[in-house]
């Protein structure tokens, strides 16, 4: 057995014990940090599979945003709640629960030993035609041109959602700041820790987006470090969460869908149809929807984690 | 018995143990919680697809890796928003209970999860 096999076996075992502590553990703070471990064990585990694309954004929104959003609602909730007790379910319940999930687990894992072989692929003719697009890698390739048309809706979906979470604030605080961050202490570790990593943390949200084009990156990992650093500053009080009724918050938010839209439209014009690029500018066109989409896609996450308006305009 | 193999039995469990969650905990904050670990052992094992489709001199097919991309922000763009409604709950009620004694309403809302 070779070493990659132990590693791999030896971080598969570590996933599903961590995976278990989240799910079983009784605090919920504690079954939050069980996940951000999750998340991150699960980064490596996309590493294994030669995924790095997925891998950065598996640690930067499925570990690093969404912890973040997860322990801003633990200590929310847990500052006034006291620990539901009495509704445990009954044994009956729980060994029907467990035989349903252990057939659901077995019946996937035949699956995925009785899949073909060879396994049917699509690296070829991606391969084949990414030439055209100027870019050198494949999954930017299918994500900005083979696919555009999904990775634009899906960025209506972060938009849409954003608008839910906003819909759920009382009538009062509509056009007011979201109710996110803390008065730490002036001069703390929070302070200086966010002064040192947000310059640092830009640049690399910048860069993961550059070489996104050639190499392991892309917009929404980069996307995803420029959110964290947004909500490293609201979290520190060195900036303040914008007004959701500001004009240019939402001109940076729809900046992203619009210049896909309007590059999308004029495909019409400059080659065959909607979303398709004219032969030889394809890199460009790409890297400008992914500039307008980086900063529309950090605004939007960093606003998903703070949270409807829960302040007035007015202090 | 290969990566692909070992990863994909990984997934396979960690979808049990989601839906386990999902079904047996009592508290809407660790259903979704839960929620999550089912979503990503979903995409683990299309990752699992993803490997077994190298080809072409590149370590994977890309697009499931695109899609699972995909994926992932989508899955965080519906936490938050469940997240969100479960705070607006507990703001409104005073309890984030999901039994049929709790408050009118809270059933139906938290049906979006």
């Amino acid at each position: 057995m070779s070493s990659e096999l132990v590693f791999c076996i030896g971080l598969a075992l570590l996933i599903l014990a961590v995976a278990g502590f989240t799910i079983g553990v009784k605090e919920d703070f504690a079954a939050v940090v069980g996940f951000v471990v999750y998340g991150l064990l699960l980064s490596l585990a996309w590493m294994s599979l030669s995924s790095p694309d997925v891998a950065l954004t598996e640690a930067a929104v499925g570990g690093g945003v969404t912890g973040a959003l997860l322990l801003g609602a633990c200590a929310r909730l847990r500052t006034r709640e006291k620990p539901a007790e009495g509704h445990r379910p009954g044994w009956i319940n729980r060994g029907a629960a467990l035989v349903l999930c252990a057939g659901i687990s077995a019946g996937l894992a035949g699956v995925v030993l009785l899949l073909p072989d060879p396994a049917p692929t699509l690296a070829p003719p991606a391969r084949e035609h990414l030439l055209a697009t100027g870019l050198g890698n494949a999954v930017t390739a299918v994500l900005m041109a083979y696919r555009a048309l999904d990775t634009l809706l899906e960025k209506v979906v972060l938009l849409l959602a954003l608008v839910a979470v906003w819909s759920l604030a009382p009538d009062r605080f509509w056009g007011g700041r979201p109710a996110f961050g803390y008065r730490p202490e002036p001069g703390g570790p929070l302070i200086f820790l966010t002064r040192v990593l947000v310059p640092v943390g830009v640049v690399a949200g910048i860069y993961l987006f550059w070489v996104g084009a050639d190499a392991p990156g892309g917009a929404f990992a980069g996307g995803a470090i420029l959110a964290a650093m947004a909500i490293l500053g609201f979290i520190s009080g060195l900036s303040v969460v914008p007004a959701v009724n500001g004009f240019r918050l939402r001109f940076v938010l729809v900046a992203g869908v619009t210049v896909f839209i309007v590059a999308g439209l004029a495909g019409f014009a400059w080659a065959s149809g909607f979303l398709a690029y004219p032969v030889g500018f394809a890199k460009p066109i790409i890297l400008l929807i992914e500039l307008a989409m980086i900063f529309s896609i950090g605004a939007t996450l960093a606003l998903l984690v703070a949270g409807p308006p829960g302040r007035s305009l007015k202090p | 018995m290969s990566v692909a193999t070992i990863f994909g039995i990984c997934a396979a469990i960690l979808v049990g143990f989601g839906l386990f969650g999902l079904i047996l905990q009592s508290q809407p904050f660790r259903k979704i919680l839960a929620f999550n670990v089912l979503g990503s052992g979903i995409f683990l094992s299309f990752g699992v697809v993803a490997r077994r489709g190298a080809a072409a001199g590149m370590g994977g097919d890309p697009i499931p890796q695109a899609l699972v991309i995909t994926g992932i922000v989508v899955a965080f763009s519906a936490t938050a928003l469940a997240v969100a409604i479960l705070l607006r709950l507990f703001e409104e009620t005073g309890g984030t209970s999901l039994q049929d004694d709790a408050p009118k309403g809270s059933k139906s809302e938290e049906a979006d999860d």
